[in-house]
């Protein structure tokens, strides 16, 4: 219930104390250091990467994954990180699954952060799929983890930063969204559907100054990829975090990771279909 | 997992819209992260008390968002925007009489009723107020000396408390909480409907003539032998001037034209008529802030004040000319977001109101000690004003004086000290603040500027209509916990 003392009359202060030096009140929210942030999928690979990074940076980052004690870890860790820059860490349990939850605990990171300048989606999956198989269980729970996970945090993050005309957003989608390849369909519909939506909130947010980037990483060495075959140009999850905050500092649009596999990206876009369904990529 | 995308489509309900944002006072010198909730209909406003109730945290009420400081934030509450219940539900042109959904802004209002040939009596400087957010502030306009504030052309309104009770108040049915919830600051509960009165005119336009005044004296004299006849007095005053010309500045009078003085009213009633230019100097509206930034520092300033006192002198020599309402009414929206020029800190306006007779030695000591300080305002206007049966009014038999003051980080304690010396001058001579622009005073200074009765009799009514004090706001919290 709300504190009804603290609003009673008696509770006033009395003429000697409110004749005390008049001083501003305190700025709540207000871009003071701009450094609080949220990170989705942090529990490992580049999420945690991103966590790390941001916190020995001096950000207050809020940082949700899945499993516990991933989480836990990395708290330990980020404690040492934090203890000259001045960052911290606070961890939660989250299932992007659970969509109705977001709104809420989005709600709660903002009021514990004490604001929010920056939000990172990087919750993933990409389940192994054999070359017959068409699993539609699976294939939705692709989608609405790397998709409607990412829209789920987004949206309040973008109404948020429209109120408060500032703020950034990043989205860690894949260069597997360019095109539709023949192993993994619905991993790259998902990361297609994801770079399309965040295109469109950053035409709809740039007029208000937000900022949206989208990042295409290629190979990282993560979970994502173990056991690969056929892997090349590697990056490791602290390379890529590097080159995801900086491409977010500077406002990039959509960035590749490493930056080499532009080329590759657009080499790749240019294959006609009838040639594209004979390769095996 | 995979029912997520099968079943959740998004159903209609009765719970109000919900958004969590930033909520930032007009100013932009204060704000906080709220829970914004945007009901449509009386029962989605029970549902926000309700809500609140469950998430153990206050609400406040939000209007337009155009007061300058915290009268619309709610630190670690949440915040109800009535801005969706927007409808006119009729406007009767024999007359004049409007009925409105609280979230009718008064540009709906005067858009609705300028063809029919009729003005609203009362308007701000800004025509993006709501009459729910300008009932609770009980604004004034140009005209408060002759007409009083807009809850004097309130005939009568419906009013959710926060039990859920809906109860319809006039002068004569709860004529208490008519006169408490008007001017009250959205404390005891949320307007749902409004009556009002306006005003019939005969032409569109105004015929407006500029009077140039060479220091505060001469300004004061000039609007107070003026103020029988004119229909609207407004001063403005280049804060920089000094020494003999302390408070020079141009005031603009305004009356209405009579019937038949207008040939051709139909043209100038239109709304084409009204609509304010879309460009000024050859650039679009919209960008004309960004010139005013960089000279909106204490080097621009002066140098921009005494240009527009020196081009004031000569458009006074010039013959009444005539202007449309909205024109003449909505100065503040000529430059849309014209307050970014001050810069990411924000801008506050300390607005104090003094009896005629204290009025003059006041602001004149008032203006030199921002001189002395060095923190001298941007922008000052001056109004004459009339008393009102509202219990916590902040008109006087008197005058206005707002002042402009741009915050930045490293000055806003500075400021604030300042203005903390400027409040108790204003309060040793009896005068009184304005909770549309206030962010700067303290209980203390409440509880010397009202009739201790009537505010004790609203504190006791908001005791009675809203026990869990659930109603809260930033400044509620400032000036009365």
């Amino acid at each position: 219930m709300p504190d009804a003392t603290s609003a009673a009359p008696t509770d006033r202060p009395t003429p000697a104390q409110a004749a005390a030096p008049a001083r501003p009140p305190a700025l709540s929210g207000v871009p003071v250091d701009q450094r609080r942030a949220i990170v989705v999928g942090a529990s490992s690979g580049i999420g945690a990467a991103l966590v790390r990074q941001l916190v020995s940076e001096g950000y207050h980052v809020a940082a949700l994954a899945r499993r516990a004690e991933e989480l836990d870890k990395l708290a330990a860790e980020s404690e040492h990180l934090g203890v000259t820059s001045g960052g911290r860490v606070l961890t939660r349990t989250h299932d992007v699954l659970d969509i109705t939850a977001i709104p809420t605990l989005f709600e709660d990171l903002v009021r514990e952060l004490g604001g929010l300048d920056l939000l990172i989606y990087a919750a993933g999956v990409m389940p192994a799929m054999e070359p017959r198989e068409y699993d539609t269980a699976k294939d939705l729970f692709t989608l609405n983890v790397n998709t409607a996970g990412c829209i789920a945090w987004c949206n309040p993050a973008a109404h948020l930063f429209t109120s408060q005309t500032r703020g950034t957003i990043v989205g860690v989608s894949s260069i597997a969204g360019d095109r539709g390849r023949k192993g993994f369909p619905v991993y790259c519909t998902s990361k297609a559907a994801m770079n399309t939506y965040l295109e469109a909130l950053r035409n709809r947010l740039s007029e208000v100054g937000v900022h949206v980037c989208t990042i295409k990483p290629g190979f990282v060495d993560t979970a994502m990829t173990k056991g690969m075959d056929g892997l090349f140009w590697l990056s490791t999850p602290e390379e890529a975090s590097a080159q995801i905050l900086a491409a977010a500092r500077n406002r990039v649009n959509t960035r590749y990771v490493k930056g080499r596999w532009w080329i590759v990206g657009t080499i790749i876009k240019l294959i006609p279909s009838v040639v594209f369904r004979r390769l095996s990529i | 997992m995979s029912e997520l995308v099968t079943e959740s489509r998004p159903t209609p309900t009765a719970a109000p819209r919900s958004d969590f944002e930033f909520v930032a006072g007009w100013g932009m010198a204060v704000g906080a992260h709220a829970r914004v909730l945007r009901p449509t209909d009386v029962d989605q406003i029970r549902a926000c008390f309700d809500v609140a109730r469950a998430d153990g945290r206050h609400l406040g009420l939000r209007g337009g968002g155009n007061s300058y400081g915290d009268a619309s934030v709610n630190e670690d509450g949440h915040v109800l925007d009535i801005g969706r219940m927007n409808r006119i539900l009729g406007f009767d042109a024999e007359t004049g009489i409007a009925d409105l959904e609280p979230g009718v802004t008064i540009q709906q209002l005067w858009r609705e009723i300028v063809p029919q040939g009729f003005w609203p009596r009362v308007v701000s400087g800004t025509m993006f107020p709501t009459i729910a957010g300008a009932a609770a502030m009980n604004i004034h306009g140009k005209n408060n000396y002759a007409v009083g504030t807009i809850g004097d052309a309130i005939l009568d309104f419906d009013l959710v408390r926060p039990d859920g009770q809906v109860v319809t108040c006039s002068r004569e049915r709860n004529s208490d909480l008519f006169h408490a919830a008007i001017g009250g600051f959205g404390m005891l509960g949320v307007f749902s409907r409004i009556r009002l009165e306006t005003k019939r005119v005969y032409s569109g336009d105004l015929e407006v003539q500029a009077i140039s005044s060479a220091n505060l004296g001469e300004m004061m004299a000039s609007i107070e032998e003026r103020k029988a006849a004119a229909d609207y007095l407004v001063g403005w005053i280049d804060c920089f001037g000094s020494g003999d010309g302390i408070g020079r500045g141009l005031i603009h009078e305004a009356r209405y034209l009579k019937p038949g003085e207008d040939r051709n009213p139909e043209k100038t009633l239109a709304l084409a008529h009204q609509e304010l230019p879309a460009h000024i100097l050859g650039f679009p509206k919209s960008e004309v802030w960004r010139f005013l930034r960089p000279i909106c520092n204490d080097l621009g300033m002066p140098w921009l004040n005494a240009t527009k006192h020196f081009m004031g002198k000569r458009e006074a020599k010039a013959a009444p000319h005539r202007q449309s309402h909205a024109a003449f009414a909505f100065l503040l929206d000529y430059v849309p977001g014209w307050k970014r020029a001050y810069g990411p800190g924000g801008l506050i306006q300390y607005q104090s109101f003094l009896p005629k007779e204290t009025a003059h030695d006041v602001y004149t000591e008032m203006l030199r000690h921002c001189q002395h300080r060095g923190i001298v305002p941007y922008l000052g206007v001056f109004k004459r004003h009339r008393p009102d049966p509202f219990w916590l009014t902040h008109a006087v038999d008197g005058w206005s004086f707002a002042m402009d003051f741009r915050v930045t980080k490293s000055g806003r304690e500075k400021l604030w000290k300042h203005c903390a010396e400027l409040t108790e001058i204003v309060l040793a001579g009896g005068g009184k603040f304005y909770f549309a622009k206030d962010l700067v005073i303290d209980g203390s200074a409440v509880r010397r500027m009202f009739d201790a009765d009537k505010l004790e009799a609203f504190l006791g009514l908001k005791r009675e209509l809203d026990p869990e004090f659930l109603l809260q706001t930033n400044l509620w919290r400032r000036l009365f916990a």
